[in-house]
This record gives structure tokens, C-alpha cells and sequence, in this order.
């Protein structure tokens, strides 16, 4: 591969604090070999391969913490293939797959399995979680260093929580010994069972069950609770309710060390989006109210949410095509979720930098991998965005095999037009 | 009947007939007025008109129901349609087959209109974006019954004439209630005041927002009001998980004669069946010619059953 010279651009780099016009060099070897203002097509070679960004700016490729992808067992949700394609589209780079898959991915023999598959057929960072527990039932842990060993990022059962509190304290207390990232989805199943829209005005006039917030309250709670006697490195996937929020606040302000992350559904969409019975806005955790979603928000400008993930969850029409109560849960979402977040900075909700962060440099740093960040050395994972860009999602246009889109119809601002991993253009938007 | 006088009747713009939530009040007259011309037809000696001749209504209850589905039955034959109903309570569905599908076969048949009763709430809605005929909701799960609140409605308008002014208190199993819901939105709608009575663990999250007043006495919630309307409460409920024991509902819950004195001299009573006699309601109360409204229900379901077919049939 030939050096790359790209010029011209809006660098922002929030692991460093750059938000500067300059440019981004990247070496044969496909690593970034010098980025910033410095790098001007005065001081380059003029044979050289140039690419003007004509302002566009220039961010680290996304990680994305919470993705499912089908495969084994699922692929006609989605395999690797329309997966990767579906996030380079969106400047997704990276991604922590999900092991809900069929088998689950909860023993080493399946992880091979998956980074060969993830490296034949995809172009993203596939960095897979195995399962908390075996078959994710809850009962049995798994191999935490063994499956660490063999290149698991983290340990969720992801879409279901560990019920069981002593299983879970023990789980934690023994994950500490191979310094093993915990994501927990907070969600109890008792105060959640047969429940599929928030428990409030609009499921008392759907006549739908309601899931109360309390149902994720009381899990961080009981788990940051274990965090202060068994510590280890954990993480609560996704909250969705201010009161779960006010947990993670004030464990924060006393000092406990954990990160939390926020679905962009849950920032982005509310209860009332749900109308008359619409299957593709039935989310696990449930879309709030608009206060839940509005102290989310807050609860990101604070610093109590470290984590913005797509929530990803392919589903075909057949799974969708339900009663409200019988349909599955979960949305797509990683070919969106910069541009659904982008709102979020278009609205001067949240701040450019910062909301980039939690999307890049953030995720990088509880999951302990080299990515998102334009350091000198490091892989050259990026994506080139026209911020202001007007678009309409159309489900029929969006890359992921599933269409389920919780967004059909939206009209966003900003759109991804070039992607590279590992220097090359993967993705690229006329 | 002043309110809906001064209303004229016009069309009806919805095609199907998914929940009161959906109609207007005019469409609430229309549907009334009709109902009342079919009363006297019911008990003429030949109750059987061509209204309906050569459409074909289907009645598809995945739920076991008795009354209701003898009402739809006989409404649509009293008005000439050929009926048929699938109790598909264990068939295909249960083979894994969706409603989806299940409407899907049906449509195939060219029906006219469908009747459907469906333990998930919002099963209607999905059923009438998939067929080519109307869609009349028979209850969904705890989410509406409309016929049931427009049969109460007649049923109140026949005996005091009119329901703006009212004072009607629903109690018992709220938070499970399709019928409550209904008739919030419908009492609401003809200008009654709504008081809700059922223990906190009955009451569904944020039921004031409907437009009522919450109350946990019965003897507060009952005071100065016109219509009881007791809603049964299922068996399953009874022992520990909502309530600790029949007879503690009873005690609190359950309407007697001293707690019937809170209301205005002369309350009716209704319910929407079937009964459990001495939990939810004095089995005296029940029978009670002068203050229970309990057969008229069901004498005016009929009837309002066949305005609705009459509607919602010609849509298509």
C-alpha cells in the first residue's frame, strides 16, 4: 500500500483534544504516520497519493460496544458481510459483538469460529464477548480466562441479566483474577416478566405490561453493591431511566470505579414514538418517557455515561410482524447511530468532542484496545463525515440485512462519506 | 339523549371499529342511535331482517368468551349475514401458525367483516392492516372492548336518559380491564365524571391521566355517584398475587348495601359478567330488579352489536 495524504479536513481527536484544521498521513503499513495541522499539502511530497476532505471532518472510526450480529445460527438477521457493510457505512469501525448467538458463544472452541468468520467475511474490528454465563440460563459461569486468553473482549450475557445474586457475586469476585471486563444488561426478570413497553401512561392505554424502571434500578443497585465488597472491571451495557441514572451518579460520586453506557435509541426515541402498536420501537431496555430521556442526556454531559452503542439487533419481518407483546425486542442501528447521535450536537444538547468521545476514545479505554484515537502509531481507523449533510433513513437503502429500523422516515443531519480500516477506503458515499 | 340530538348522525370515517379511543362523538350518536331502532326488533316476534343478506361475517376468538361471541352470533344472523366462528383457542395458532397467517386464510375467503377477540393487546390493529374487509374488536388483552362500553352507554341512556351530568364509578380489577378502559374513554367522552375503585395493586400506572379520579375506599369513591359498574375479578388474582384472599377483597371491595349507601338514592348497578357472586358483588345486589342492570347488558349488547355490524359492514 502506498503512503495516503489526507488534507483538508476538520481533525477531531477527543482522547487528545484536538479539534483542528489539518491533515492525516497514513503510513504504508496502513498506521497513522502524522496527523494535524502540521500535515498541509505544502509540506508533502507532491507524487504522493492525496485525498482532499475539502473541510469535511475527520474522526477516529467508531467502536461500537453492543452489537449483534446472527452469526452462528442467525444469518438470515445478519451475517458478517452485511454487518460490516452496514457499519462502515456509518463510520463504525469496531464493534463488541454479542454472544447471542445459536450455540451461544460461551466455550473457546466457538471463538475461533468466530474471528475467522469475522476476518473472512467482514472488514470491521470484530472484538467478540462470550457469554457470563453457560447457554447464558444464569447458572453456571464460564471460562473467564481461557475465553480471555483466547481473545474475548468482555463477558455479557446480553440480552438477559444474571438473575441470581450469589452467582453473580461470585462471578464477579472470580472475574477480578483475569481482570475480565463484565457488561451487564440490568434488567430484573421477575419485575420485567411479560412486560414489553415502559410501565406508565402510554402501556395503561395500550393495555401492555408494563416494565418499570425500578426492573433496571434494582440490579445496578445490587450489583454496585457487589462492585464495593468483589471489584472487578464493570460496565452496565445500556441504562434507560433516570432513576437508574441517580444510582449511577451518586455510586460515581463516591468514588466507585465502573463505566455505563446508553443505547442511542434511548437518548434519541420515547415511549410516545411507539404509537399504535409499532413492533420495531419494542426495545430491551423499553424506550422511556421523554423526562427519562432528557436525564439521560444530562446524565452524558456529567460524565455518569461514559458509552453511546447502537444497540443493534437485526430481526427479520417474521419476528417483527407480531402482536406487540409476541414480537422480538431490539432495533438496528450501527449504520445510524452517528447520524441519530448528531442530532444530539445539531440540538447544542451535547458537545461535538464529547459526544464523539463516547463513541470513540471512551469505549477504547474500557475495553482496553488500541482503537479510537488518531495517535501516531496507531491503526488508521477512520471516517470522514459532512456533519451538516440532510438525509431521510429509508429501511429499503440501509445495508443491515434486517430492515428493522426504529427511525424509518427520520430525517437526519450529517452522513458518513468515507471510511477507512487499517488505512484503506472500505466505504465510500458519492 | 340531549347531547346526542343535538349531534346529527353523519358517516362513520373509521373502517374498522378498533377501540372507542378511535371514534369521535358523532360517530358514538350514530352507532347509539342505530342501536336503538334494533331494541324494539329484538323483541318483535320476528327478529330477523336482510340487512346483511349475502355477507359473510367471521367471528375469530382466540380467547374463550361466551357471551360476547353469542352476542356477535346472533347480531349478525338476526341481521341476515352468514356467520361463522372459529374458536381458535387451540387450533392452528397453536401450531405455531401467526395471526398474521391466520388472517391471511381468512381474507382469502372474501369476508365482509371480522369480529376478533385476542389475549394481546393490539392484535385487532395488526388484523386490519393485513385483511380487505372491516375489523370489529371484541376485546384485546387489557387494552379496549368497545362494544361492551357502547352496550353499557345504551344500556345508561335508556334508563336515565341522558350520561353528561353522571357520576359513574368503575370498580374492581382496573388494571387487567379492557371494559374499564373502554368505558373511561367512552363516559368521558359523553361528558360523566369517572371515579376508578380498586385496591393499589389493581390500578394501572397513571390511570388519572385518562381522565378519572383514583380511589382505594370504596365507600370515597362511591360517594354521590349515579352508576356502579363492577368489573370481575378473575380467579387467579384472588389468592395472594394482586390480593391476599377473596374474603379480604370482599370486605373492601366487594359491593354490599352498606357501601351502596354512598351513592345517590336509587344507583344502578351494572356489570359486565360474568359474575362472582360474593366476592366481587352481594348476590341480593345482583338480582335485584330495581338497581341491577345486569340483563339489560345483555339485552342491548345484542343491539348494539347489530348497529355496529350495520356500520362498519357497509364500509367495504
Amino acid at each position: 500500500m502506498k503512503e495516503k495524504y489526507l488534507l483538508n479536513a476538520r481533525i477531531i481527536d477527543p482522547k487528545n483534544q484536538i479539534d483542528e484544521l489539518g491533515g492525516l498521513i497514513i503510513e504504508s503499513n496502513g498506521s497513522i504516520k502524522a496527523v494535524g495541522k502540521k500535515v498541509t499539502k505544502d509540506n508533502i511530497p507532491s507524487n504522493s497519493d492525496k485525498i482532499d476532505l475539502k473541510n469535511k471532518i475527520l474522526l477516529p472510526g467508531l467502536v461500537d460496544m453492543r452489537v449483534f450480529v446472527g452469526e452462528p445460527g442467525y444469518e438470515y438477521k445478519e451475517n458478517f458481510r452485511t454487518l460490516s457493510n452496514a457499519a462502515l457505512s456509518g463510520g463504525v469501525t469496531s464493534i463488541v459483538s454479542m454472544p447471542n448467538t445459536s450455540p451461544v458463544i460461551d466455550n473457546v472452541s466457538m471463538v475461533d469460529f468466530l474471528k475467522r468468520r469475522g476476518r473472512d467475511k467482514s472488514k470491521i474490528n470484530i472484538f467478540p464477548a462470550a457469554s457470563l454465563t453457560k447457554n447464558t440460563e444464569g447458572k453456571e459461569m464460564t471460562e473467564f480466562g481461557l475465553l480471555k486468553k483466547k481473545g474475548i473482549i468482555g463477558f455479557t450475557d446480553g440480552i438477559k441479566t444474571v438473575q441470581d445474586p450469589q452467582l453473580m457475586a461470585r462471578i464477579m469476585n472470580f472475574a477480578s483474577q483475569s481482570n475480565s471486563l463484565i457488561m451487564q444488561h440490568a434488567e430484573d426478570n421477575i419485575l420485567s416478566n411479560g412486560g414489553s413497553i415502559n410501565e406508565g401512561e402510554i402501556s395503561t392505554r395500550l393495555g401492555l405490561k408494563g416494565i418499570p424502571s425500578l426492573a433496571e434500578k434494582i440490579i445496578v443497585e445490587r450489583d454496585l453493591s457487589f462492585l464495593e465488597e468483589y471489584f472487578c472491571r464493570y460496565h452496565i451495557s445500556q441504562i434507560s431511566s433516570e432513576k437508574a441514572l441517580s444510582v449511577i451518579r451518586r455510586n460515581k460520586d463516591e468514588g466507585i470505579i465502573f463505566s455505563a453506557g446508553v443505547s442511542i435509541n434511548n437518548l434519541s426515541l420515547n415511549e410516545n414514538d411507539i404509537g399504535d402498536f409499532k413492533t420495531f420501537l419494542k426495545l430491551s431496555p423499553p424506550l422511556r418517557t421523554e423526562k427519562d430521556r432528557v436525564s439521560l442526556v444530562k446524565g452524558i454531559n456529567d460524565g455518569s455515561i461514559d458509552v453511546i452503542v447502537s444497540d443493534h439487533k437485526p430481526e427479520d419481518e417474521e419476528s417483527k410482524r407480531l402482536t406487540f407483546s409476541q414480537a422480538a425486542t431490539g432495533a438496528t442501528g450501527v449504520e445510524t447511530l452517528l447520524p441519530l447521535a448528531l442530532e444530539l450536537y445539531h440540538n447544542k444538547l451535547i458537545k461535538l468532542e464529547k459526544l464523539i468521545s463516547l463513541m470513540t476514545s471512551n469505549p477504547s479505554k474500557i475495553l482496553g484496545i488500541d482503537k479510537g484515537t488518531l495517535e501516531v502509531g496507531k491503526d488508521a481507523d477512520l471516517c470522514v463525515l459532512d456533519i451538516n449533510k440532510p438525509w431521510v433513513v429509508k429501511q429499503n437503502e440501509l445495508r443491515s440485512k434486517s430492515k428493522n429500523t426504529p427511525i424509518e422516515n427520520r430525517m437526519l443531519q450529517g452522513q458518513v462519506i468515507k471510511t477507512f480500516v487499517k488505512g484503506e477506503i472500505v466505504f465510500e458515499r458519492n | 339523549m340531549a347531547i346526542l340530538k343535538k349531534l346529527k348522525a353523519v358517516k362513520i370515517k373509521q373502517n374498522h371499529l378498533l377501540g372507542i379511543q378511535d371514534l369521535s362523538l358523532s360517530d358514538v350518536s350514530l352507532i347509539l342511535e342505530e342501536a336503538k331502532s334494533f331494541i324494539s326488533l329484538n323483541k318483535s316476534s320476528s327478529k330477523k331482517i336482510d340487512l346483511l343478506r349475502g355477507k359473510t361475517q367471521i367471528n375469530l376468538f382466540f380467547e374463550p368468551s361466551t357471551r360476547t361471541q353469542s352476542s356477535f352470533e346472533l347480531a349478525g344472523k338476526r341481521l341476515g349475514a352468514d356467520v361463522m366462528t372459529m374458536n381458535i383457542v387451540n387450533s392452528a395458532i397453536k401450531k405455531g401458525e401467526t395471526l398474521i397467517d391466520t388472517a391471511m386464510t381468512l381474507n382469502a375467503m372474501h369476508p365482509d367483516i371480522i369480529v376478533v377477540r385476542h389475549q394481546d393487546s393490539g392484535a385487532p390493529n395488526l388484523l386490519s392492516q393485513k385483511v380487505n374487509c372491516s375489523v370489529i374488536n371484541a376485546g384485546d388483552g387489557r387494552r379496549e372492548h368497545p362494544t361492551q362500553a357502547l352496550l353499557d352507554a345504551l344500556t345508561i341512556i335508556n334508563r336515565k336518559g341522558k350520561i353528561e351530568g353522571l357520576k359513574i364509578a368503575i370498580c374492581g380489577d382496573i388494571l387487567h380491564s379492557r371494559v374499564a378502559r373502554s368505558n373511561i374513554y367512552l363516559m368521558n367522552m359523553l361528558g360523566a365524571e369517572v371515579n376508578v375503585v380498586a385496591p393499589k395493586t389493581l390500578l394501572p400506572h397513571s390511570i388519572e391521566k385518562l381522565g378519572v379520579k383514583a380511589f382505594t375506599d370504596m365507600k370515597k369513591g362511591l360517594d354521590n355517584c349515579d352508576i356502579v359498574m363492577m368489573l370481575r375479578l378473575q380467579n387467579e388474582r384472588m389468592h395472594g398475587s394482586f390480593v391476599p384472599s377473596p374474603r379480604e377483597y370482599y370486605e373492601y371491595f366487594g359491593l354490599t348495601p352498606d357501601k351502596l349507601e354512598m351513592a345517590k338514592k336509587g344507583a344502578l348497578i351494572m356489570h359486565p359478567g360474568p359474575m362472582n357472586r360474593g366476592v366481587e358483588i352481594d348476590t341480593n345486589l345482583a338480582d335485584d330488579i330495581n338497581r341491577s342492570l345486569i340483563k339489560e347488558q345483555v339485552e342491548f349488547g345484542v343491539a348494539v352489536r347489530m348497529s355496529c355490524l350495520k356500520i362498519f359492514c357497509k364500509k367495504n
